[in-house]
């Protein structure tokens, strides 16, 4: 186990490297951040009710805020295209040789990128919603706060284990750009990046419920914005562990099969 | 150059025809070198036929998610701003259109410039006896591009016959004339941002950071207001960029002065674009090697 805290220890400061750039990525995001609650205000602005399916202007602004919040500390950056590098380059030998199991190695190189980001996005991100301070909502009691951390941990892990295995393709094709811009696309309309899962058609938003996407974003911020509660909250809750355990199956799955495929090209 | 310019006079008249001769023989000589980068490319992409075929249903899949998201605004909104649903679908076809023309024809170059400057391959393309700039941002054709751009093309033309509405020749050709401006003031801007690798080697950032300027284009301009629109309207005109075509288009201009703003400002980003690159390539001192 002590092994891991190393890689941990290894990967805060590999990542303490790109923290100017950390700084700038998050304070350049907010660019697009501003551009979509602009466009809401503005459709808020012609709206008699001050409603839109259910969502009050405050709660729509801290939705795109929450997200932010969120992605910041789930979102896979660039762990996905160096594992598809190290597949490809015949990185990953070292780690069939080595006690070192590379899915766990690579967890703690994605926390540690997490925190490091998390770090330094803190300060523009939070300056921003204190800008919004009057629209922002906060989750409505410490106990939703509790589940909130825990629904954002499940969520990380997601992201993390989903990634990791698209990454694995590269086992079999050369080139996974394409797969994982693909895969990307699907998660940003599906997962709630785009807009509120809930303004969707019910049967479009029906369906989405049974695939792991709106628990990669969309279900820890309605947990924030207390959109979640009682009954629903836990069944939320135990079907994002159940998607994080089979996502974790599947991606030791693949990458025992991948294993087997692997012939260590360049070595 | 002092060298020339010291030669006698008595010819001088010759010698001005012959420039002219000279820069007619040019362009016909850029012409051909730019043929010769096409046919270059094209074999490029036919060589990796199922990524080239992969990328184009990226973008096309980017493209339909942006166009839902309008779809889903619209659902619960009957109107932007003074914009409606088909005006807003215009423009972000146009939004697309502009940027898979600047991708077709910049992008990979532009982006490929910090790798020529931090491995020093730029050496190599400054010995060449052609123009640096021209051969930094010709040198590579994304041929995807042009298909997705088609593809804008028709959305385009699907959103102004939901208008019922039929643009005249005059502004059919004033939108294409506007919409290579707007590739300009990308292609101008996107050189000042890659040119920035001049002084710092890392610039890995710079797609990234485009991509987000990008997201703003497709925007209806009503939507902003205050210190943001003013500075993506004056000083990085994105705001207008895809806005001031589709509005030409829709007869939604509220004056001609639009226009002329965004021909300006493209004069004035691209003037800015040159100076810079000549500051920049005066500081280059090459990779150690």
């Amino acid at each position: 186990m002590e092994k891991y805290w190393h890689v941990l220890n290894i990967g805060l400061q590999n990542t303490m490297v790109y923290r100017l750039n950390f700084l700038f990525r998050a304070t350049f995001g907010l660019i697009p951040l501003i551009a979509i609650i602009s466009v809401w205000r503005a459709i808020y602005e012609g709206k008699a009710g001050g409603q839109v399916a259910s969502y009050g202007l405050s709660q729509m602004i801290s939705y795109y805020l929450v997200i932010t919040i969120v992605d910041a500390l789930t979102a896979v950056t660039e762990d996905d295209w160096q594992i598809a590098a190290d597949i490809k380059d015949g990185n990953i030998s070292q780690f069939l040789l080595k006690p070192m199991d590379y899915l766990t190695y690579r967890l703690c190189l994605f926390g540690a990128g997490r925190i490091v980001y998390a770090v330094f996005a803190v300060v523009p991100t939070c300056a921003f919603i204190w800008l919004l301070r009057d629209n922002f909502i906060l989750p409505p009691d410490a106990a939703t706060a509790c589940w909130f951390a825990v629904s954002v941990a499940l969520t990380a892990l997601l992201q993390f284990l989903f990634s990791f295995t698209l990454a694995l393709l590269a086992f079999w094709v050369l080139e996974v750009a394409t797969f994982i811009f693909i895969a990307f696309a699907f998660e940003y309309l599906a997962g709630g990046h785009l807009f509120p899962l809930d303004l969707l058609p019910p049967a479009v938003a029906g369906a989405l419920d049974y695939t792991p996407f709106p628990y990669m974003l969309f279900f820890p911020v309605s947990v924030w914005l207390g959109r979640v509660t009682g009954d629903a909250l836990w069944l939320g809750l135990l079907v994002q562990l159940l998607w994080v355990v089979a996502a974790y199956a599947l991606a030791r799955g693949v990458w025992n099969r991948g294993i087997k495929k692997y012939s260590a090209v360049g070595g | 150059m002092s060298g020339e310019r010291r030669i006698p006079n008595d010819e001088s008249f010759a010698r001005c025809g012959g420039r002219i001769r000279n820069s007619q023989f040019a362009i016909r000589n850029y012409l051909s070198l730019y043929a010769a980068l096409w046919r270059n490319s094209v074999i490029r992409e036919m060589s990796f036929k199922v990524s080239f075929l992969m990328w184009i249903v990226v973008e096309a899949l980017w493209f339909v998610l942006q166009l839902s998201f309008i779809g889903v605004l619209y659902l619960h909104t009957e109107s932007i701003g003074s914009w409606t649903k088909w005006q807003v679908v215009a423009l972000v076809g146009t939004s697309h259109l502009i940027q898979q023309l600047f991708t077709a024809l910049f992008l990979t170059n532009l982006t490929a410039l910090s790798e020529h400057i931090r491995t020093g391959k730029l050496d190599f393309m400054l010995l060449l006896p052609v123009n640096t700039r021209f051969l930094v941002s010709f040198r590579q054709v994304d041929l995807g591009g042009f298909i997705s751009a088609a593809g804008a093309l028709g959305v385009i033309g699907y959103a102004l016959h939901r208008l019922g509405h039929t643009p005249g020749v005059a502004q059919v050709a004033g939108f294409f004339l506007l919409v290579l401006v707007g590739i300009l003031i990308h292609y101008s801007l996107m050189l000042m941002l890659s040119a920035s690798s001049f002084w710092t080697v890392r610039a890995q950032g710079i797609v990234w950071g485009y991509y987000n300027l990008f997201n703003i284009a497709r925007l209806p301009d009503e939507a902003f207001r205050g210190p943001f629109k003013a500075v993506f309207t004056f000083v990085l005109p994105m705001l207008l960029v895809s806005n001031v075509p589709v509005k030409l288009l829709v007869d939604k201009l509220g004056s001609p002065f639009e226009i002329l703003l965004l021909v300006a400002l493209a004069a004035i980003i691209f003037a800015a674009s040159e100076l810079l690159w000549r500051t920049a390539l005066k500081r280059y001192t090459s990779a150690s090697s």
